[in-house]
């Protein structure tokens, strides 16, 4: 099987390399036949052109286009070939193949069969296969789709097909997936690192590659479009899908990620600031900007060049994020074993940055701007802003990630840059961006009136003050959000900002739809709701656009309530009792269990609330016989209001009593509840748009004397 | 993101207080009164100035008073400097957070900070000790001392200069002329180009 899957792979770099190759002499070909018959075209005049010329220039551009055609069906076929090889390397782990070193390290004879197909992506050499087979994914779909426009999709092949050579080389030459154990070969494997065994670790690393991955798409056009000098902004309307598509892959990846930090390592929070969750949040900063700022470029032809930057940054982010997870170079928790194929990414890095630099420059006459700002109080000032405050979040971001290495290089010592570091500097540009969210849809595009501005933000103002005193002035005994002084502590203080905002942005959004649904209605009579609908159906990327704002504060709302974490440990023994917050848990008692792939120690425990019995919850810790690692796996009880989370923490070591720690943590649903929002407005935005009806002109009245009666039918 | 909101208020506290006394705030405000303006009672403009600086005045000192309730509870100082500290074990986590049953590092960690807070110890001072012992890499955050400094003021310089330069840009683009008509066509402006648009608005209006 092993020859079969490095059979594939060489195979797939050769037909890439194909591609890649042909396509550019294609390419080249069609340039120069197209210049010479562009300037004789102007040249009219000119009285006899030797038909020897006119049929090499045929001969030519036939030739090109054969080879060009070629080139797209390498491409194509490269995407079968990276499957076979995905596809012998599941199969190898299926079969327990542990002649394999890669099947041996990351897989085990009973580890569950879903687990075992999430060995694809579990380590180095199998997450670079799963990534090829996804870019070569992408591509399949690019090169079927040429058609729509073949020239431009012939420049973003050849951008793609240079991508998957970098990648097909790493796989072939670097972190062979295939290598084969040397010597005895063992009985059993190593078995997939426990942290890793839990059923959402089978979706979220294909979510976030599928992230990753496609932005290499929009990066592919916008080069494309930026050598060719492509004319207008079709390419835009031709990219704006997949760039949507791949944001939401991406947003899902990143919280799915969050969600399995919470769900799986037991220390009570979702995102730890990690460098390796900075990785992955840096590229979805900069795309989010690059989908706000390209409708600049699509409605009035400017920004150009920022958008040109942007993309390639979101795709220079999302392949620096990789060398950070591989390379070693910042120590990670989630970082995957040192390698010298940090090496061949800093290379790669660098070489994009150069070819895309190369052009911009050559060309960027070609991006000159359309037209001219006219107003500071204006929809394009505000996707200026909005665009400068997602840039510097991902720089503050980038910054923090790399600044322990920057502090070893200039005082010769590392610092720590945690959570302290990025709530100071991060959530204050995060609250201003949140203000934006809300001014920003309901500024006219060129010029907004200071009238207009009084009229559509004095109501969401009123009531986004009135909720926040209402939060500060009500008792703290009502649950989590209420309470709160923000003079006590800078964190409530931040909570409050961040949940009178959201309440600002989620008035703002509902005045659109009202104002827009009320105008429907007025029109043809219809209820407020069914206007609505329709108002949405007619321009969906606008308002799935406010839905997924609406998302965005809802998950903010859930951030917010991190200010009211509260957390206990205590040695439990049967029938002792510990209270957190509302709750009081009595632990019934302890049992153990067995399975072929881990033994686990449960944990009994009755919660009560106000005097009732309301659960019993279960932490479990699991001890993975393959790999001899430990693991917990809390339990966690879910409300609106708050989350009970218990993890069983193990025995102390001194009196072998049970130790749980619970946490207490505030509006932590909100949080999942609102990418749910936020996937359902980018599913909507991708729906295209119901047909404006047409109005025809009314017939002029018919005077009473003239007005003949009119018969109808049923 | 605010998997640790705001836990840095035990440092600010202290700072706010010393850095912004109402003295201080006085002195400023005067100076801001334009010259060219008689001070009298009777100018209401005056009036309005002095009532502000007076409510700013008065906020201040809440905030302040506030901001220094409960600074010394051994209890709220062992949370919020132990959210300050990361365990040492390798588990890349904060010292409070750490929750590996028979870490090393953690339990040792919270006994001495236990041991210090209790002693008074000032929050500098329980921070260099632990600094010494253990390091630079035990404090969560960069401190706000020589090139450490440069983590913060950094990225705020960004969204000055950031910003500095949205309003240069939007300054050029306002002024840059408007592109040259073919066939002197005129382009158009003002009045004119006002009226075209509300007569698309009212055209294009849903």
């Amino acid at each position: 099987m092993a020859e079969i899957g490095s059979f594939a792979l060489l195979l797939a770099l050769a037909l890439s390399v194909y591609s890649f190759l042909a396509g550019i002499v294609a390419l080249v070909f069609q340039h120069r036949d197209s210049q010479p018959s562009a300037q004789l075209a102007g040249q009219a005049a000119r009285p006899a052109i030797s038909s020897a010329d006119t049929s090499l220039g045929a001969l030519l551009r036939q030739g090109s286009e054969r080879i060009g055609e070629t080139a797209r069906r390498a491409g194509v076929v490269t995407f079968a070939a990276v499957l076979l090889a995905s596809i012998v390397l599941v199969i190898c782990a299926f079969r327990d193949d542990f002649s394999i070193a890669y099947i041996l390290h990351h897989s085990n004879r009973d580890l569950p069969g879903p687990y075992k197909f999430a060995v694809l992506w579990s380590g180095q050499e199998g997450s670079l296969l799963f990534w090829s087979l996804l870019l070569a994914a992408y591509g399949f779909v690019l090169r079927l789709r040429y058609k729509t426009d073949p020239r431009l999709f012939a420049y973003a092949s050849v951008v793609l097909a240079g991508v998957q050579i970098f990648f097909l080389l790493l796989l072939n030459f670097a972190a062979h997936p295939f290598a084969i154990v040397q010597g005895t070969i063992p009985a059993d494997g190593n078995g997939l690192n426990p942290l890793l065994q839990y059923p959402e670790m089978v979706i979220h690393p294909p979510m976030l590659y599928l992230g990753y991955v496609g932005f290499t798409v929009p990066f592919a056009f916008a080069l494309g479009a930026l050598i060719m000098k492509y004319p207008g902004e079709k390419w835009i309307n031709i990219t704006r899908r997949w760039t949507m598509v791949t944001w939401a892959f991406l947003t899902c990846g990143v919280f799915l990620g969050a969600h399995w930090a919470y769900s799986v390592l037991g220390w009570g929070g979702y995102w730890g600031w990690d460098p390796v969750e900075n990785a992955s949040l840096m590229p979805w900063l900069t795309g989010t900007a690059f989908l706000h700022s390209v409708m600049m470029q699509e409605k009035r032809g400017m920004l150009k060049m920022w958008n040109m930057w942007l993309i390639f940054a979101t795709f220079w982010l999302a392949i620096l994020g990789t060398f950070l997870t591989r390379s070693g170079i910042i120590s990670s928790v989630h970082a995957f074993a040192q390698s010298s194929i940090g090496d061949w990414f800093a290379w790669f890095l660098a070489i994009t940055l150069i070819v895309f630099t190369f052009f911009f420059v050559k060309n960027k006459s070609h991006l000159k701007s359309e037209h001219k700002l006219e107003s500071l109080v204006s929809r394009e000032s505000s996707f200026l802003f909005n665009n400068l405050l997602f840039v510097l979040l991902c720089f503050t971001v980038l910054w923090g990630t790399w600044f322990p290495k920057i502090s070893e290089l200039v005082q010769g010592n590392k610092v720590t840059v945690g959570a302290p570091f990025y709530n100071r500097v991060a959530i204050p540009v995060a609250l201003l961006l949140l203000i934006l969210t809300a001014v920003g849809p309901l500024l006219a595009w060129r010029k907004t009136s200071l009238e207009s501005l009084k009229r559509n933000f004095m109501w969401p103002t009123i009531g986004a003050i009135v909720v926040a005193v209402f939060l500060m002035i009500t008792p703290q005994s009502w649950g989590s959000p209420f309470g709160l002084k923000p003079w006590q502590d800078i964190s409530y203080f931040y909570s409050l900002m961040a949940i009178a905002l959201s309440v600002l942005v989620t008035l703002t959004v509902a005045s659109e739809f009202y104002r827009g649904g009320r105008v429907i209605s007025k029109h043809t009579g219809q209820g407020m709701f069914a206007s609505m609908v329709q108002l949405t159906h007619r321009n969906t990327r606008r308002y799935g656009g406010y839905i997924v704002h609406f998302g965005v504060v809802v998950v903010i709302i859930g951030f917010a309530g991190a200010a009211f974490n509260q957390d206990k440990e205590m040695e439990m023994k049967n029938g002792d009792k510990m209270t957190i917050g509302s709750y009081t848990l009595v632990c019934r008692s302890y049992t153990d269990d067995d399975s072929p792939n881990y033994a686990s120690q449960w944990a009994l425990l009755d919660v009560y609330k106000g005097g009732k019995q309301i659960d019993t919850m279960t932490p479990v810790r699991r001890f993975y016989k393959a790999s001899q690692q430990t693991s917990t796996m809390p339990d966690i009880r879910s409300t609106l209001n708050e989350d009970l989370y218990l993890v069983f923490e193990g025995l102390n070591p001194d009196n072998g009593h049970p130790i749980i720690k619970a946490h207490l943590n505030a509006l932590v649903m909100w949080i999942w509840m609102g990418v749910w929002i936020m996937l359902g407005g980018t599913v909507l935005a991708l729906i295209p748009n119901a047909p404006a009806p047409i109005r025809v002109p009314a017939p002029a009245r018919l005077e009473p004397a003239h007005a003949a009666p009119v018969v109808t039918g049923d | 993101m605010c998997g640790e909101l705001g836990r840095e208020c035990g440092d600010s506290r202290p700072r706010l207080s010393a850095g912004r006394s109402p003295a201080g705030f006085d002195g400023r405000a005067c100076e801001s009164v334009p010259n060219d303006e008689p001070m009298t009672n009777s100018n209401p403009r005056t009036k309005r100035v002095k009532h502000l600086q007076k409510a700013a005045q008065t906020l201040l000192l809440c905030l302040s008073v506030f901001a220094l309730l409960g600074a010394g509870d051994p209890a709220t100082r062992f949370n919020e400097i132990g959210h300050q500290m990361m365990c040492i074990c390798g588990c890349n986590q904060i010292l409070l957070e750490c929750n590996h049953v028979g870490c090393p590092a953690s339990d040792g960690m919270r006994n001495e900070l236990m041991a210090a807070v209790s002693r008074g110890d000032s929050d500098s001072l329980v921070e260099q000790s632990f600094v010494q012992k253990y390091g630079p890499t035990v404090l969560a955050a960069p401190t706000t001392k020589g090139f450490d400094r440069a983590a913060y003021v950094i990225p705020f310089a960004a969204l000055i200069f950031g910003f500095g330069l949205i309003v240069l840009v939007i300054r050029a683009w306002k002024n840059r002329p408007a592109p040259a008509l073919a066939d002197g066509l005129r382009p158009v402006r003002g009045a004119e180009l006002e009226q075209f648009r509300d007569q698309a608005r009212k055209e294009t209006d849903l």
